[in-house]
């Protein structure tokens, strides 16, 4: 094997140079990733099951929620313990077409509720810089595999931060594109409005990279945008001088109510860093005001949750998954069935969902929800008529511990508050590594543009990246 | 209190889930607090918007009338819990 370091540490990229230049062959990756996950998946347990297959390709882990055709699937759902999808997700027919074959399936939380992969019905992942610590959620096995050398590379889904959120947990790249860039067809719905498939991945150019492959207009779904896909690698090459950033001071003062928890020291830090870093690549950086933040957190929990508890009505025991036994009437077994099949947050949340829409409380709750929705977008579409990009922390804290917050759903949701705004907008957000903290811990850079302009993104992502040693840094399993 | 465990109760069974009694007591107290958190809403100012349900400027998506292949009967009850002659079985609706 020429390479002097493993394969496993490479690149997606760094790998299909290696390919190109017949330095390697695709088993020999294959082989190196097999001995990775050997050695360390047991004390990170980021997959939910490696798929059996002796096809050949470029291996790629996708989260538990994305359909696989003939391959079990099951959102790290009781309720779906036993479903084999009769087709493959968009995102899965252009991976195969690209020569990628599927390595495994990642731990998530269950239907993707949730900020700490806690909620699986499997087991928790463990957060790869320090097994105490959650990876994050709700792709939180797709982070922790790319961040211990699992996997070169995955796919997560984010509604609210699901992709960013662990992406910055365990010191990786992750990316929600704009709402309408990916087909969401084959991906099992949690919030259609919210939900976006996206890259996690090693650095920026592979982010870049994957992204262009699973872009693009789909006829299957038909909230995907009949768009040109912009060529993200070239992106690249562009430097960010006169690049307009703006800063909202609303992100930077968040225990001013008493409610939120307050914005991590180390991570201000950091963030402030990586701003100074923006400005001495020759981005003009000033401060904005996203006027409406304070209710982000509070609008995605009605919409999200309605949304939510529409689309898992489906699960009732009749097409498909687990059906309760014993049950003598249509109705009982309905309730059995998602009784059983449905873990805590799944309920939490489906009754939720349910009470905000019913009658009584839909104009109190979702309605307004959805006007208060208008107002955040809003925020954006001002910001953005002056501002290329917006920079933010991507999570207030680092990972937690855990156990930390599992018994309290509200302190969970509150780790999303920054990461929320970008989905209730529709616009891509990306994080990258930006430092880490005295204990080690990652912390990540969230950076917003315009809705379809991932080129952007990538641009002033690679940009900071580049001229910064963290993504560099790999965790000691 | 803004979400009573009678509430949740009735909730819940429109959700068709059945929960138990410590469901039900957990569950409640979660609610109150989340929902207690969501009247914040209530101060925003919302005179002069319309309600977003949706962030592209799209509507009625429609494809040509044509018929397509689509998956076989034996495919769509692979995952049926119960089958019977082509069809899902369910447990009796009518007496």
């Amino acid at each position: 094997m020429p390479a002097e370091k493993p394969l496993y540490t490479l690149t997606g990229l760094e790998l299909l140079d290696l390919i190109k230049q017949k330095k390697i062959g695709i088993a020999d990756i294959l082989e190196s990733q097999s001995l990775r996950t050997k050695a360390v998946e047991g004390k990170v347990k980021a997959f939910a099951r490696f798929t059996d297959t002796t096809a050949s390709g470029i291996p790629i882990a996708v989260k538990d929620n994305i359909c696989i055709q003939g391959q079990l699937t099951t959102c790290a759902s009781k309720i779906l313990e036993n479903f084999i999808p009769p087709y493959d997700a968009t995102v899965i027919q252009r991976l195969k077409k690209s020569g990628f074959v599927i390595q495994g399936q990642t731990n998530m939380d269950e239907f993707a509720f949730g900020s700490s992969c806690e909620n699986s019905a499997f087991f928790p992942t463990r957060n790869p810089w320090n097994p105490d610590c959650v990876p994050g959620g709700s792709s939180g096995g797709s982070a922790a595999a790319v961040a211990a050398d699992e996997a070169v590379w995955a796919l997560g889904s984010d509604t609210g931060g699901s992709i960013r959120q662990p992406a910055s947990f365990c010191g990786v790249v992750g990316l929600k594109p704009t709402y309408g860039r990916v087909s969401r067809y084959g991906l099992i719905a949690f919030a259609s409005s919210l939900d976006q498939i996206g890259p996690l991945t090693k650095d920026v150019r592979d982010n870049a990279y994957l992204t262009s492959i699973i872009s693009g207009y789909d006829p299957n779904d038909s909230t995907s945008l009949n768009l040109p896909v912009g060529d993200y690698q070239k992106s690249l090459e562009k430097d960010i001088k006169g690049i307009k950033i703006g800063v909202p001071k609303e992100y930077f003062s968040l225990s001013g109510d008493g409610e939120l928890e307050g914005l991590d020291r180390e991570v201000k830090e950091a963030v402030e860093e990586a701003i100074a870093q923006l400005r001495k690549l020759g981005a003009v950086v000033s401060e904005v005001s996203l006027p409406h933040t304070e209710y982000a957190v509070g609008v995605y929990y009605i919409v999200a949750t309605a949304e939510a508890s529409s689309n898992l009505a489906r699960f009732d025991g009749v097409q498909y998954g687990l059906r309760a036994r014993n049950a003598d009437n249509l109705i009982t077994m309905y309730k059995k069935t998602r009784q059983a099949g449905f873990g805590p947050e799944a309920k939490r949340r489906i009754i939720l969902g349910t009470y905000v829409l019913s009658h009584g409380y839909y104009e109190a709750y979702y309605l307004r929800a959805l006007k208060v929705r208008a107002l955040i977008a809003r925020d954006f579409t001002e910001v953005f008529k002056e501002y290329d990009c917006i920079v933010t922390p991507t999570s207030p804290t680092t990972a937690f511990r855990l156990g930390e917050k599992l018994e309290n759903p509200l302190a969970m949701y509150l780790s999303d508050v920054y990461t929320i705004s970008a989905n209730l907008a529709g616009v891509p957000a990306i994080s990258v590594p930006c430092g880490s903290n005295k204990a080690g811990l990652p912390i990540g850079l969230q950076i917003t543009a315009k809705a379809f302009d991932e080129e952007t993104l990538f641009r002033v992502a690679y940009n900071y990246e580049q001229a910064t040693p963290w993504h560099k840094l790999k965790p000691k399993i | 209190m803004i979400i009573s465990k009678d509430d949740v109760q009735k909730v819940a069974n429109l959700a068709r889930i059945e929960l138990n009694q410590e469901e039900l007591n957990l569950f409640s107290g979660q609610l109150e607090s989340v929902l207690e958190f969501i009247e914040k809403l209530k101060k925003a100012d919302i005179s002069s918007v319309q309600p977003m349900s949706h962030v592209l400027d799209i509507q009625n998506v429609l494809r040509a009338d044509v018929p397509r292949e689509s998956l076989s009967n034996a495919q769509v009850l692979k995952n049926a819990p119960e089958s019977l002659k082509g069809h899902f079985r369910v447990p009796k609706v009518i007496e």
